[in-house]
């Protein structure tokens, strides 16, 4: 009898330690705190759901064994410089077996070297900037339309509204918002329109008095820039407060939270360059329909979706598809699924760049310009550009 | 030529605060010849105690500066015990480090309750329109509120037994004792008023932008280069100096694009240092 009892604990240790092995280990990092902690908490909600659906499911398939997800992070305090060491730490001592970058372009600059040094798959979501992916990395994976498309959608958008408008550029002097503005000026010249005024503002910067004063002397009817969730909330509120009367104000990032809706009436009007929005449709080849997403998502937060939440959830869902075809978690061969990967989602396409000059850069995502409305009373964000995917037309002008 | 007009109104209006914050430094720094780096957590302080207030009450954000105020006050005599009693007259590193300590704990302890994520007080008064320029009505209630706590501070110090006591201990301190006058209780005192006005301008400003426990930070600074501006121990100066920092950055925006403004400001520091040690002010009454 005591035998038997040995030789059962014996098989149970045995048992258990295979069904640890039975893990990936995605390692990120989250700004939980700090000026990007909006962004960055949504993007963790989309990784969160699409972790326990599949968990849930079974886990990921990958050669003739299923694993389940682990998730280990830590707070960045939307830092770079403790990105960096966070990084280094998920792959030594947590041994992260893929990674998911953190929110924002400068945090995942810094994650990348980090990542790329040790060979490691990074997701990047939440990183626009071109920048990043022109460096000769190997392992990372862009999700996110890049940096330029945002406001030359809204520039296309504004040429078919009003091509007799006027713009001033205020944007965050961020990595990023940088990236964004910097191709969109000439844009906007070469689609006609008289640039009146283009100012970078320092990140963090709570009070634009000084930059609204210009604008408002500038006379330009068109507001075009912002940056993240702080200081594009802060922008918009001040616009308000201030009586700044624009044709149309597109603010970058900031109006696709949720949260945009604590603003009130300041929230009214504004534009926003998005990833992805609910009422876009698409035919996804595997993981869940946008409605099937939608409603997973709000049942578990009881709130909307942004597109960094999608955006989130879709890159596990894309990691989750190239380990599957892979077969294996090396991650030689998961980059190399990814690599030759060309895949509609939920969240649109997916095909990433192979050239080595721009490998990882993200070539088949593109992007819808948003609106919030005041239908009924309420504040609802509607897409309004382009005319395919519109569910309901501009409002031009705002005021 | 009306944008640069707005530009200097909207300066003098934010002027006002950067002064009234200024003050709580000059003032302890004057009296006790102690530079206060509890001063930057101290106006976090007063925006988070503004936030907390009007959360709980809701009410018009100008009339909750009085607790803020009060709050200040025995925050200050509290913390002059903790860590500036000990240290006063000894060499100024001491107290330096003193301050720097309980800043540093102000604001670990700040951060695990409010993290560093911002936060807005989400109260607005109607504003002035003139022309295509529009002054909110927070700015003008936080500068009147700014230049009232001012000028309540000057009757205070020329008209009350305890504010001729803090100048006297100001001026000569062992003088003042001969006198019969408690410097240990005035100190105490004036920390006090130091960190009231300090959380008092931390509250005017949670009512114009969003901040962090970090937030501070930024009018610490602004409130040194007031300060030298000013002279030491010149509260209504530290004012005065203020208005003109404001109107500075009101004047030099227009012109330049804002992310360089603070090195106009902090230029300004080094040259006032150099060519007029003991403040403006001090010059012109020489």
């Amino acid at each position: 009898m005591k035998r038997i009892g040995v030789c059962f604990f014996v098989i149970l240790f045995f048992f258990c330690l295979t069904a640890q092995a039975q893990t990936i280990t995605v390692g990120f990092t989250v700004s939980k705190t700090g000026a990007l902690n909006v962004d960055s908490l949504e993007q963790y909600n989309g990784f969160e759901l699409w972790r326990d659906q599949v968990n849930a499911k079974g886990g990921i398939k990958a050669g003739g064994k299923s694993y389940q997800i682990k998730f280990a992070f830590y707070d960045d305090e939307s830092q770079a410089k403790r990105v960096q060491q966070l990084y280094s730490r998920l792959i030594l001592e947590d041994k992260a077996d893929f990674l998911f970058s953190p929110y924002s372009s400068g945090l995942t600059t810094s994650a990348s070297i980090v990542s790329e040094q040790y060979g490691k798959v990074m997701m990047t979501t939440g990183a626009a900037d071109e920048k990043t992916y022109r460096q000769g990395n190997k392992y990372l994976f862009q999700m996110f339309a890049p940096a330029t498309q945002y406001l030359l959608t809204a520039i296309d958008l504004l040429k078919a509204k009003d091509p007799k408008a006027t713009i001033a550029f205020v944007y965050e002097d961020h990595a990023f918002s940088v990236a964004v503005a910097t191709p969109a000026k000439p844009y906007a010249q070469q689609q006609g329109f008289n640039v009146l005024f283009s100012e970078a503002y320092p990140p963090n910067t709570t009070d634009f008095s000084a930059i609204l004063d210009k604008v408002t002397a500038s006379k330009a009817t068109v507001l075009l820039g912002g940056g993240h969730y702080a200081d594009g909330s802060t922008l918009a509120r001040q616009l308000f407060a201030r009586k700044a009367k624009m044709n149309m104000a597109t603010v970058l990032v900031a109006p696709d939270s949720p949260k945009w809706t604590e603003l009130g009436d300041a929230a009214v009007g504004i534009c926003v360059p998005s990833q992805w929005e609910p009422q876009v449709s698409v035919k996804p080849q595997f993981g869940p329909t946008v409605a099937e997403f939608n409603k997973a998502y709000t049942a578990k937060y009881n709130i909307e979706p942004s597109y960094e939440s999608a955006g989130g959830y879709a890159a596990g869902l894309i990691l989750q598809h190239a380990i599957e075809q892979a077969g294996s978690l090396d991650s030689e061969k998961v980059a190399g699924a990814l690599n030759g990967l060309d895949a509609t989602t939920f969240y649109g396409r997916t095909k990433f760049a192979t050239d080595p000059k721009e490998h990882g850069l993200q070539l088949g995502h593109t992007m819808v310009i948003a609106q919030w409305q005041k239908k009924g009373g309420k504040l609802t964000k509607e897409v309004v550009w382009p005319l395919a995917n519109k569910s309901s037309n501009l409002v031009y002008p705002i005021h | 030529m009306g944008g640069i007009l707005a530009s200097m109104i909207d300066g003098l209006l934010v002027g006002s605060v950067y002064g009234l914050a200024a003050m709580g430094l000059s003032l302890i720094w004057g009296v006790m010849d102690v530079i206060n780096l509890t001063h930057g957590s101290m106006i976090a302080l007063g925006m988070f105690g503004m936030y907390m207030l009007f959360a709980a009450f809701s009410t018009n954000a100008y009339i909750l500066l009085v607790p803020v105020i009060v709050g200040g006050l025995v925050l200050g005599v509290i913390v002059y015990w903790m860590s500036v009693h000990w240290v006063v007259g000894r060499p100024p590193l001491m107290s330096l480090l003193s301050t720097f300590a309980v800043n540093m704990m102000v604001i670990g302890i700040g951060t695990i309750i409010w993290s560093t994520s911002p936060y807005n007080v989400n109260f607005s008064l109607p504003g002035i329109t003139v022309g295509a320029y529009t002054f909110t009505g927070n700015h003008i209630a936080a500068a009147i509120s700014a230049v009232v706590v001012a000028l309540a501070l000057e009757l205070f110090l020329f008209r009350t037994r305890t504010g001729k006591a803090i100048r006297a201990v100001s001026q000569n301190r062992d003088a003042a004792e001969l006198m019969g006058i408690s410097s240990t209780a005035v100190l105490a005192t004036a920390f006090g008023i130091g960190i009231a006005l300090a959380a008092s301008s931390g509250a005017l400003v949670s009512t114009l932008f969003p901040f962090t426990i970090l937030s501070g930070g930024v009018y610490e600074l602004k409130s040194f280069v007031v300060t030298v501006l000013a002279g030491l121990g010149k509260p209504l100066g530290a004012l005065v100096a203020g208005l003109l920092l404001g109107l500075l950055e009101g004047l030099v925006s227009p012109f330049i694009a804002v992310s360089w403004v603070p090195l106009i400001e902090f230029g300004l520091f080094v040259v006032v240092l150099v060519f007029f040690p003991k403040g403006i002010f001090a010059r012109a009454n020489a």
